[in-house]
């Protein structure tokens, strides 16, 4: 299809409203795809900001610049905004560019949906923070300030920042079924014809797993905080011990929706990672069968495993001995993940674009991440990790690397498909070499202090943690700064820059090469045929 | 499913919603999951004696028990009274040997020290928790909800028997009685 046929078929769908109005009525994948992204990195820095606070107050022992109860809100506020605001749109926004391009799709099979499921975000997201600054203007009690767990006793006693945050995980709830309908629909009815289950992209395979995984999840965590609701204000005990309910309920509902949320995290980004290894390699990715089956159990167990969060809540030891074998039973499939990753970059053609640098960065990284995970799985250690910074740096290197690492790898890999211009090579290894200092310089300290006994969600510590936590506040300033690098390059590339080929990375395969770049407005109007 | 049907736009948008609709079914069911993980918790609980929760026992089953004289249970009691409470509440004693299979008995004694009346009502646990479902109350203060007049004090009794199925290994187990403001009455 060439692209002034797609310039005919544009004039053909005709009667777009502009401005404004086109933004809030547009049904195209690729328009509602950026503004996922867009709202995703948004909040990725107003989440990077409020812990920027919580590093400055952490800078030097003692308290300088804020009071606990602001620090508390400002740990909360970050966990929710970046799990719910910044990493699950950032790679719903990579599904709706990329899902129809990838499977030959022309859009997305429930566009209004599509719509409906971004326009949700804005108003979910600012119903979560507005609590916080009408705080900091004096009225109200502030934000949620239970963190991001929101366990009970304490979500019901709090202030109403609370119930703010209630309404807001219903509807970014709501938001993320919708957008997991859609996909599962898209990946199942729409492939092009003769592209067969175990011939879709590796990216199909994660985000399908991701979004069936969110449709079993979410409406729990929906129950749950809706249960918290009803406690608060209507009279009930699910979670009050006084009137014959038990927290440790909340902890049950809480974390059946919240481990398998790490794998919605990840699981997308495992899928689109093994097309830039193989691509900046040169090679097909090793062990296609092996990794879609790995994705398979991943998912699986990521459902069975969730109370290894609770080892310190009281639980008997044959619940510890389940929960801790079927957590590191994870790590079987994972490792076999991680084998094929390096065997596709193995003995590969090699070359280090930007896109390959974050792609191995995040292997890398978040392999730490996991070796960390298997410590922390062990019911006998975890007394001794358990709420201590050590865990705080594990579940950073596990969702650092992934969310952002990841994301920007698929980010700087498919630009060029986006914008039609290749990236500034050279702005991006900078920007990339910072975020690798500046992620090692927060986290690798935070092992240390953890080890030593330094407790998560405190502002304040004793004086023989000061060296390893300046250096720890200075490393998340410079990650700071790494992300407004991020910023300038894409605009850079956006604005201009070297054409981008069809194909423009010289060892990427796949259906959206195929199209010109950028891509035209409407793609594979008529589907390509998949032999 | 294993590969896309090839269908024309409308036949496709009907296939689609179906699809869709199908999807939104188990979502609305996995809410529900959500509020079912309340009474299955709750039972699970019962069942296994997981969550500390004791087990009761019926006046008339107790003669039936068998009495194990070759070993002794000690049995430590607790008291809390949730903070803003104003209870004194205290055992009379705060550990007892016991056989296993045989009655025991304990009382304890609360005092309302305040000048308005008090509506409460205790809530037992016991660890470890594999000890749970094995001491079982016959007759307990904390069935019914407890109201105190200002001033009153009270003996509270407790009667209870650790079942012989208590495992060897343990030798003591420990009963915690934690007194709750009951829930106002909404006005």
């Amino acid at each position: 299809m060439t692209t002034a046929a797609n310039h005919a078929d544009h004039a053909h769908h005709g009667h777009h409203p502009k401005g404004l109005a086109h933004w809030l009525t547009t049904t195209n994948h690729k328009d509602i795809g950026t503004m996922y992204l867009i709202f995703a990195f948004t909040m990725l820095l107003t989440g990077g900001a409020m812990i920027l606070g919580v590093r400055a107050e952490l800078f030097q022992p003692g308290l300088q610049l804020m009071q606990p109860e602001f620090f508390n809100q400002l740990i909360t506020l970050h966990g929710l905004v970046m799990v719910f605001g910044a990493a699950m749109p950032a790679a719903t926004g990579l599904a709706n560019w990329m899902l129809p391009m990838t499977i030959g799709a022309p859009d997305m099979a429930l566009p209004r949906l599509n719509n409906w499921s971004f326009w949700i975000l804005p108003p979910a997201a600012l119903m979560l923070v507005l609590p916080f600054f009408l705080g900091l203007a004096g009225i109200g009690p502030g934000a949620v300030d239970t963190g991001w767990t929101m366990y009970a006793p304490l979500s019901i006693q709090t202030g109403w920042g609370m119930d703010f945050a209630i309404f807001a995980v219903h509807m970014l709830g709501v938001s993320s079924i919708l957008a997991s309908i859609n996909v599962i629909v898209t990946i199942l009815n729409m492939r092009a014809p003769g592209m067969t289950l175990m011939k879709m992209p590796m990216f199909a395979h994660g985000f399908l797993m991701t979004a069936g995984l969110l449709i079993l999840i979410m409406p729990v965590l929906a129950g749950g905080v809706t249960m918290v609701l009803l406690d608060r204000h209507f009279g009930t005990h699910f979670f009050n011990a006084a009137g014959g309910g038990d927290p440790v309920l909340w902890q049950h509902i809480f974390w059946f929706m919240g481990h398998p949320e790490v794998y919605v995290l990840l699981l997308p980004i495992a899928g689109a990672i093994p097309h830039v290894l193989s691509a900046f390699s040169r090679k097909p990715m090793y062990g296609y069968r092996a990794q879609v089956y790995s994705i398979w159990s991943i998912a699986a167990l990521s459902l069975v495993v969730w109370a290894h969060h609770m080892f310190t809540s009281g639980m008997s030891v044959g619940g510890q001995l389940y929960f801790m074998y079927s957590t590191m039973l994870i790590s079987l499939p994972l490792a076999v993940l991680f084998f094929c990753w390096i065997a596709t970059v193995w003995r590969g053609s090699v070359s280090f674009e930007t896109p390959m640098l974050f792609a191995l960065g995040f292997v890398i990284l978040f392999g730490w991440g996991g070796l960390t995970g298997l410590v922390l799985a062990d019911a006998a250690a975890v007394p001794q990790y358990h709420n201590a910074y050590f865990l705080v740096a594990h579940f950073h290197y596990a969702l650092y690397p992934t969310t952002v690492m990841g994301a920007m790898a698929a980010i700087y890999y498919w630009l060029p498909k986006w914008t039609g211009h290749m990236l500034d090579e050279r702005l991006g290894k900078l920007h990339f070499w910072t975020v690798i200092v500046g992620v090692n310089l927060t986290f690798i300290p935070q092992f240390f202090v953890g080890l030593a006994g330094m407790p998560r969600r405190i502002p304040d510590y004793p004086l023989m943690f000061a060296e390893w936590n300046m250096l720890s506040s200075t490393g998340a300033l410079i990650l700071g700064i790494s992300h407004l690098m991020f910023i300038y390059i894409v605009i850079k590339c956006v604005r201009g820059g070297k054409k981008a080929e069809a194909s423009a990375w010289e060892g990427a395969t796949g259906l959206e090469w195929t199209v010109p770049s950028p891509a035209p407005y409407h793609t594979f109007e008529t589907q390509p045929v998949v032999k | 499913m294993e590969t896309s049907p090839v269908l024309d736009d409308a036949a496709r948008q009907v296939a689609n919603r179906r699809l869709a609709i199908r999807l939104a079914l188990v979502a609305v069911f996995f809410a529900g999951f959500g509020f079912a993980l309340v009474p299955l918790y709750d039972a699970f609980c019962r069942m296994t004696g997981l969550d500390g929760r004791t087990g009761v026992m019926a006046a008339s089953a107790v003669e039936n028990s068998q009495v194990d004289y070759s070993r002794w249970v000690t049995v430590e009691f607790l008291s809390h009274a949730m903070p803003g409470v104003g209870l004194e509440f205290v055992p009379e004693q705060f550990k007892m040997r016991v056989h296993p299979g045989a009655v025991a008995h304990i009382n304890y004694v609360a005092k309302n020290p305040t000048d308005r009346r008090f509506i409460g009502q205790a809530v037992p646990n016991v660890t470890p928790g594999i000890a749970a479902k094995h001491f079982k109350k016959i007759e307990c203060f904390c069935f019914t909800q407890q109201t105190f007049q200002p001033g009153e004090v009270r003996q509270m009794p407790v009667t209870f028997v650790v079942s012989p199925e208590l495992t060897q290994d343990l030798s003591t187990v420990t009963l915690s009685y934690t007194f709750y403001e009951a829930v106002k009455e909404r006005s």
